[in-house]
């Protein structure tokens, strides 16, 4: 019936901007799952202030929700949007930097009153001067919708407060967007059914704005081209939408099913990490115990006082609680007791930007400790991936009997991606390997008549295994395994507190051995290198760790398709190093380290590796941007190429 | 598992005892199985001897599998306790002692848990982790070494030393106003806050079993004399000639009274309420003017839900040199624990969610919206 235009895309990133009360983040969840189940490929970026409601119509006050979705494979929400639905002149005004020119803007227009405008430092309504000739929107393709005041009449029926109804009109934005993508529309109206089945009427008029903004797409006469996206080839299996916090959580579960442990979860409420302690806490059936403690230290203490006891000890932070719970897992360290701290980084320092994502945390986690205090650290690459760093994490930490830091972020925690869901046949299985008897042999005593008791065993906490130099791991209620471990230096062996000087030094040098042991059970690491095949390899190397595997993957992307030649490796052990990452830097002549730092990996690859490794560094408080990055790869690979690079013309191709 | 009978009779009736589902052993047990392998080191007259081996000595009462007890402490020079006692333990970090010790009560209904802590470790570093403790109930037991003064650190004030003290790094005396341990155990809720004093064995050991038997946090401060950097803060309790005026005995269902016995044998003293103040006085017992009848003095109430009373009584310590202490156990009530709601959660959760927990996993990452190519 409908006489629309149907125009093929190959990929849309829509923003997603309002107050933080207008429930930005719900509707691009909403239309992040509608586009998840259509089948395309996606990546989300949630951006939202650190107030609960920080005041109304204010710049400060903008939330924002930017969805890329495509037929193909993409890697990063994207560096500009498309599409901006702006609720509020605070919206348009925050948000209108990041467009290109020629993007289209929806606004409400009901929301842009004398008030809102001076909230947001208009001194003339941009609306007025839509066509004229100092048309401050003159570049963008606009599209004025009064979508407060048409849900306002869409919903009448139900006879809400004026506020409750106009409440819907996010509801409202997304059916008309769902009409423009051909999104299916089913899941969001089953979603609404559960989220207020206990309020009718709101749950009704939510329901019935959704489906009016969809009804005008289709009817109205200012929207004349729908957009068809068609879903992206993905590997067979099922997935899900899934967010980084919520794939971590779930990781955690997976450990303790794995390992056989009950987890203990001991952890205090800071943004980003909280919604894994949410998470958690709604899995007692799989025998999870979550704490809330009274404070950052309280929350590791008690996870380690679990793993003593024989638990999956874990704690959930971010950068501040790291910093408060230092001195606990050095505690951690000396009494080499399995446990996993999981340090969601933010923009820092102290409390720095608790909303934003950075990745500032590596050298607080590989070094911010008193003394030689070695922790392995692994490093999730994407939301869908902190599945598996965390039973890594988990693996690592029962196996090798260490604090292990796993180092996720804000972008990862509230980011989300299609993930395939693994099956459970493929996942590792951990072996506590509890100790239950006895595990030295000890001479007899020479009593004074000089005739020798026979020989007797002993436990020794502090024995090691040959192949791992794990100590053993005896909780307690194991019988004649009885003992006392603590902060003060260990007798090699024995356990016994030792001054020993040639001891200290044993001890300090053997926990170092054991974290550089790990290396030994770690895969190869996988090269991008496509034009290594034919014998030639690319000259510029692009290394990282963490959430910057997506636009590090992208600004790759748009230099090889511009045809020009770069290898990239991403790392998921900070600490150790792969064994084989030595070589594989001294194989490049230029290596690039792109990080939401300023240059902390390439310090610790400078020094263990002595590479001239060259920082490409943000700290913006957002993803590093593609673009921008491959243009920075560019130079790098017109330096050591010493050829002309130009990747705008093949830029332009990508569009 | 087989629930255990304890030395002490439980005052709630019906109510578990603080190591019922810890294993109980037939095996006789003395204090040399609870001794270590490791040598003493504390100072020669140090008041931690004595406890150590009244806990040595009571141990073998409790009847529980040694395996199954854990000592946990922070740091401090009573925090080294753990590594003399054969059992399993853990000398943690400066403070945190309380917090180990809950992940280790929570996540093992089996173990009877112990905390060693000083008044250092335990009111200053630690506070946080002490009241948070005594506010969820966990089962288990903290003993405050109180000496009043830093010892591992050479003789700084402590938060329990009196105000205007001379130390090392108060040499024109300490400004600050110190805590009353008991007080603030009250004031943070504790179900059975207790206080003894190192040298008096016996008493040591009641306070101990009673402790022991109590499910929930169970706070124990133990006066404890530092021979080299506080000697003599105890002396007026210790003192033969002066402790019946100092020590305050609190026996529950028994009139308050102390001080030089009467005709009848009985302390000469005894508190009554102030209804001026709302909080107790010390009044002198007898029938002349001026002297309070045996039948209007303030029976000990240890069981009262309200806690009023008892922190009125804890109020009568002196919080300069100490004259005065009141002693026993001051209160004991019944409460939810932490620990056992913990579990109960969690056994509920389960019974509501029965399966193998591989399949369970699956349902758990393959729900939500999900789609499949093929």
């Amino acid at each position: 019936m409908s006489n629309k235009q149907v125009k093929q895309l190959d990929r849309v990133i829509i923003r997603f901007a309002g107050d933080s009360g207008d429930g930005m983040q719900l509707t691009g969840d909403r239309f992040t799952q509608e586009s998840a189940v259509f089948g395309n490929d996606l990546v989300t970026l949630p951006n939202f202030p650190a107030e609960i409601r920080a005041p109304q119509g204010t710049l400060p006050g903008v939330s924002s929700f930017q969805v890329h979705f495509a037929d193909h494979d993409i890697l990063t929400a994207g560096d500009a949007p498309d599409v901006l639905v702006a609720m509020n002149p605070a919206a348009l005004k925050a948000n209108l930097g990041d467009l290109p020119k020629g993007a289209t803007i929806i606004l409400d227009t009901h929301d842009f009153t004398a008030r809102n405008l001076t909230k947001a430092g208009y001194d003339a309504n941009p609306l007025d001067l839509l066509g004229d000739a100092n048309d401050p929107l003159g570049e963008f393709s606009v599209q004025p919708v009064d979508l407060t005041g048409m849900t306002v009449e869409a919903v009448k029926e139900f006879g809400l407060s004026r506020k409750d109804a106009a409440r819907a009109k996010n509801m409202f934005a997304l059916g008309l967007l769902s009409w423009m993508y051909g999104r299916p529309t089913d899941p969001t109206v089953a979603f609404l059914e559960k989220r207020f089945a206990k309020v009718a009427d709101i749950r009704d008029a939510n329901i019935t704005a959704f489906k009016a903004g969809w009804n005008f797409g289709e009817t109205t006469e200012a929207f004349v081209v729908q957009y068809e996206i068609k879903p992206a080839p993905m590997e067979p299996g099922t997935y899900r939408n899934i967010t980084g916090n919520l794939a971590l959580a779930y990781g955690l579960i997976a450990g303790g099913v794995q390992s056989g442990l009950p987890v203990f979860l001991g952890s205090y409420p800071i943004t980003p990490a909280s919604d894994i302690l949410h998470e958690l806490s709604k899995h007692k059936a799989f025998g999870v115990t979550t704490l809330q403690a009274e404070d950052e230290i309280a929350g590791i203490g008690s996870a380690i006082g679990a793993s003593f006891a024989g638990s999956l000890g874990v704690t959930t932070t971010s950068g501040p609680g790291i910093a408060l719970k230092s001195e606990a897992i050095g505690l951690a360290v000396m009494t080499e007791l399995p446990l996993v701290v999981i340090d969601v980084q933010r923009g820092g320092p102290s409390t720095g930007l608790p909303t934003k994502t950075e990745q500032a945390d590596l050298l607080q986690a590989m070094y911010g400790r008193n003394g030689e205090a070695p922790v392995p650290i692994v490093a999730p690459q994407s939301p869908g991936d902190c599945f598996d760093a965390a039973l890594e994490a988990v693996r690592i930490a029962i196996t090798y009997r260490t604090p292990v830091m796993l180092l996720s972020d804000g972008y990862l925690a509230n980011g989300s991606e299609p993930w395939r869901i693994p099956e459970i046949d493929d996942l590792p299985t951990i072996d506590p390997a509890f100790a239950t008897v006895h595990n030295k042999t000890v001479p007899g005593k020479r009593a004074k008549d000089g005739t020798e008791a026979p020989e007797t065993t002993e436990f020794w906490p502090y024995l090691r295994d040959e192949e791992t130099l794990a100590r053993p791991w005896a909780i307690p209620g194991t019988p004649g395994l009885e003992h006392r471990i603590g902060g003060i230096e260990k007798a090699d062996g024995t356990g016994n507190i030792s001054y020993d000087p040639a001891n200290h030094d044993l001890m300090v040098r053997t926990r170092q051995a054991k974290v550089d042991r790990i290396a030994e059970s770690l895969p190869p690491l996988e090269v991008d290198d496509p034009s290594a095949k034919d014998g030639q390899g690319a000259k510029v190397l692009v290394i990282g760790w963490g959430s910057t595997y997506g636009p590090i993957g992208a600004g790759v992307r748009r230099v090889r398709k511009a045809g020009y030649q770069v290898a990239q490796v991403h790392l998921r052990h900070l600490n150790p190093f792969p064994k084989d990452l030595g070589e594989i830097l001294q194989r490049y002549d230029k290596v690039l380290v792109p990080e939401m730092n300023l240059g902390q990996l390439s310090m610790l690859l400078r020094g263990k590796y002595l590479v001239d490794a060259i920082g490409y560094n943000h700290v913006r408080g957002l993803p590093l941007k593609a673009a921008e990055l491959a243009e920075a790869i560019g130079g790098l690979v017109a330096d050591a190429e010493g050829i002309e690079v130009n990747l705008h013309t093949a830029e332009e191709a990508i569009h | 598992m087989t629930t255990t009978s304890t030395a002490t009779e439980l005052p709630f009736p019906g109510l578990r005892s603080g190591v019922e589902g810890v294993p109980t052993t037939d095996q006789p047990q003395t204090g040399k199985d609870f001794t270590s392998d490791q040598e003493v080191r504390w100072c020669p007259g140090c008041g931690d001897y004595a406890v150590l081996k009244a806990v040595q000595g009571f141990l073998p009462d409790l009847g529980l599998r040694r395996e199954n007890i854990v000592f946990v402490s922070g740091i401090g020079c009573s925090s080294r306790f753990p590594y003399y006692l054969d059992t399993y333990g853990m000398h943690s970090i400066h403070g945190r002692a309380p917090s180990i010790a809950t992940g280790i009560a929570t996540a093992r209904e089996d173990l009877s848990v112990w905390v060693v802590t000083g008044d250092g470790d335990a009111l200053s570093i630690g506070g946080n982790h002490l009241i948070h403790a005594l506010r969820r109930n966990v089962n288990m037991t903290i003993l405050l070494f109180n000496n009043r003064i830093y010892g591992l650190t050479k003789g700084q004030y402590s938060p329990t030393s009196e105000a205007g003290k001379i130390t090392k790094s108060t040499p024109m005396g300490s400004l600050d106003h110190p805590f009353n341990p008991v007080s603030l155990a009250l004031g943070a809720e504790g179900s059975f806050v207790a206080r003894t004093i190192d040298s008096d064995r016996k008493h040591l050991t009641s306070v101990l079993s009673a402790a022991a038997a109590h499910r929930g946090t169970s706070f124990v401060e133990i006066y404890q004399n530092c021979p080299i950097f506080n000697d003599g803060a105890f002396d007026a309790i210790k003192n033969a000639d002066t402790k019946a005026d100092a020590i305050i005995p609190l026996r529950h269902g028994e009139p308050i009274r102390f001080g030089a016995p009467d005709d009848s044998g009985q302390g000469s003293r005894g508190l009554v309420r102030d209804s001026e103040t709302g909080g107790v006085k010390i009044v002198e017992v007898g029938s002349a003017p001026g002297q309070v009848g045996e039948d209007a003095l303030l029976v000990h109430d240890a069981h009262n839900p309200d806690p009023s009373t008892a922190f009125a009584i804890s109020r009568l310590t002196d919080s300069g040199y100490l004259n005065q202490s009141p002693i026993g156990i001051f209160r004991q009530v019944a409460r939810p624990t932490y620990d056992d709601g913990a579990r109960g959660q969690i056994s509920s959760a389960r019974e509501a969610a029965p399966g193998d927990p591989t399949e369970r996993l699956a349902a758990l990452i393959g729900g939500g919206d999900t789609w499949t190519i093929v």
